[in-house]
């Protein structure tokens, strides 16, 4: 390693007061702790929040994965992957077992976490109540004042539309009975992984310059009525075309003749295809 | 007007007291302390800016009872109605409910949660402007809904049927409750703030200048719902209003407003037949 940049590309002063907010974060269980989000070589909404959780925590033992909607080879997981690595030095890899640090956009991994990792969620909006109220000063009240009927009547709105809770990503939580959080933009099929999750979340927002988090073990509970439960996407009937798995999160392809489905989880499919060869 | 069943029992518990409520805007200073009120003009420090826009404000609302308050633009009545609904805080006075711990707490030093419980349980309001009291992008049935969600509802099929059956009784049809109130007339509007505000049968109603601004027909109709919810309902009811018209309609008892004080307290008809405070008696005098 032979370059002009401190290790993890910050300087030590930044790297401390992200970890003061990760610590504060941990401490306080879905609560959305302001910190100084840096300028980045990559652009605002592309990751930067996740960037610098990861930057600030990794060590030269650990090993990386990136992904980006499932995929470890997109242009923004492979980016970052570059920045680390060229700043570090650390190992990547693209097996979720063997990774110390995950680093994700919009999924958790099929495979479940383990203690001895840590789950990076990149987030564009923190604040699950932004589309009911836009200002960050009331905001901030509501949660203080633990009053969350801004997120019920959002999901009451999508019922009285669409006749079902409609959120496509991004279904608010209720984290140890207290906070209502943003999940990042992941699909309802994979809010009950951070329930009891034995991996660390952090989830960090570059643009909006938060990081919260869900420390292993704690309840998290997606929002739903008494007569509306919860309901995670089904792919029971359907099966992946390249490793035959059903029943997990899949990608819908359309092609001019007809509608296949695969892994979206890419280095999962690939574990299973290589297990089947053997 | 009067009916039986609304009419003020001097041997009850009054619902709501309000004693020497306060609001002013801007700090004060030796020129204008409450002792120097003279030297103000109107409610107006010409010294330091000061707004005295209530001063030592004091009522009792009796249960089933309606009561009136007039007075001219700028007379404190709006602030009055803010300051009840916690949109904006007392200077300093007191108010108890007597639904809330036995009305032996002052309302005004409870805990911000304790204030949101009070709104959501205790308190139905409805603002002249729907823009305050409503989500204009939100369904209408939603906006119901938010009132009934703030208040621990988390049942959709009771919610959608109370807001369905609130919608209808005021007259809002049913083919349109999914509608937003942006698309809605001002006084189709201000009927689902009516209904938003009697969603969880709330003791006691707020009604700040509901007709002001919506046309004749429009306006009678208002008043005929109010009218209505008042004898259907065991509901007590402030009303605001500048319009004496209104307030011989609705009100059982009616206090005047001056420069934030209370000029003049008695029952409508005798304020209106025998006004005593010269505001009072220029009120009626110029009533078209």
């Amino acid at each position: 390693m032979n370059n002009h940049y401190n290790f993890a590309f910050f300087d030590e002063g930044s790297k401390r007061e992200i970890r003061r907010a990760i610590l504060k974060a941990v401490a306080i269980p879905g609560y959305q702790v302001p910190f100084a989000s840096r300028e980045m070589p990559i652009a605002r909404g592309w990751g930067t929040g996740g960037l610098q959780l990861t930057l600030a925590l990794i060590g030269r033992p650990d090993i990386l994965k990136v992904i980006d909607q499932g995929s470890d080879e997109s242009v923004n997981a492979v980016n970052i992957k570059k920045l680390v690595t060229k700043t570090t030095g650390v190992r990547v890899t693209e097996d979720t077992a063997q990774a110390t640090i995950i680093q994700s956009r919009h999924r958790i991994p099929e495979i479940p976490l383990t203690e001895n990792q840590i789950l990076v969620l990149q987030v564009p909006i923190p604040e699950p109540l932004r589309y009911f109220e836009p200002s960050e000063l009331a905001t901030k009240k509501l949660h203080a004042e633990q009053e969350y009927s801004g997120a019920w009547l959002l999901l009451f709105e999508q019922i009285m539309n669409y006749g079902q809770m409609a959120t496509g990503a991004d279904h608010p939580v209720l984290v140890h009975n207290r906070y209502v959080m943003a999940p990042s933009p992941i699909p309802r099929y994979d809010n009950p992984k951070m329930n009891c999750s034995s991996a660390l979340i952090l989830l960090g927002a570059g643009r909006e310059k938060k990081v919260y988090a869900v420390p292993p073990f704690t309840r998290v509970v997606s929002l739903a009525f008494e007569d509306y439960p919860f309901k995670p996407e089904n792919f029971q009937h359907q099966t992946c075309r390249l490793c035959g798995q059903a029943g997990i999160f899949l990608d819908e392809l359309v092609d001019a003749e007809r509608t296949y489905y695969q892994c979206n989880d890419t280095s999962y499919c690939l574990k299973r295809q290589n297990e089947k060869q053997d | 007007m009067m009916d039986v069943f609304t009419k003020p029992n001097l041997l009850e518990k009054p619902i709501l007291t309000v004693k020497n409520l306060s609001k002013q805007f801007g700090a004060g200073c030796k020129f204008c302390r409450p002792d120097q009120g003279e030297r103000l003009e109107k409610n107006y420090c010409q010294n330091c800016g000061t707004v005295y826009a209530c001063s030592q404000v004091s009522f009792d609302l009796y249960p089933g009872e309606v009561l009136g308050v007039v007075g001219e633009s700028g007379s404190g009545k709006s602030t009055l109605m803010r300051c009840l609904y916690y949109d904006q805080e007392v200077s300093s006075g007191e108010a108890y409910i007597s639904t809330y711990h036995q009305g032996e707490k002052n309302l005004f030093l409870a805990s911000s949660q304790q204030k949101r419980y009070i709104r959501n349980h205790v308190m139905g309001m409805v603002y002249q402007n729907p823009l305050m009291g409503l989500k204009m992008d939100f369904t209408s049935i939603g906006n119901i809904a938010e009132k009934l969600i703030a208040a621990g509802g988390r049942h959709v099929g009771g919610m959608e049927s109370r807001g369905e059956e609130l919608l209808r009784h005021v007259s809002i049809p049913v083919s349109r409750i999914k509608e937003a109130p942006k698309h809605f007339s001002g006084g189709m509007q201000q009927r689902v703030q009516i209904a938003k505000a009697l969603s969880n049968n709330p003791p006691i109603l707020l009604l700040d200048e509901i007709t002001t601004g919506l046309d004749l027909s429009v306006q009678a109709s208002v008043l005929d719902l109010i009218k209505t919810i008042q004898r259907q309902e065991p509901i007590s009811i402030l009303v605001v209003s500048h319009d004496l018209g209104v307030i011989r309609m609705l009100a059982d008892r009616t206090m005047v407003m001056l420069d934030g004080k209370v000029v003049e307290e008695g029952l409508t008809d005798q304020i209106l037949e025998d006004p005593q405070h010269w505001h009072t008696q220029q009120l009626v005098y110029s009533l078209l």
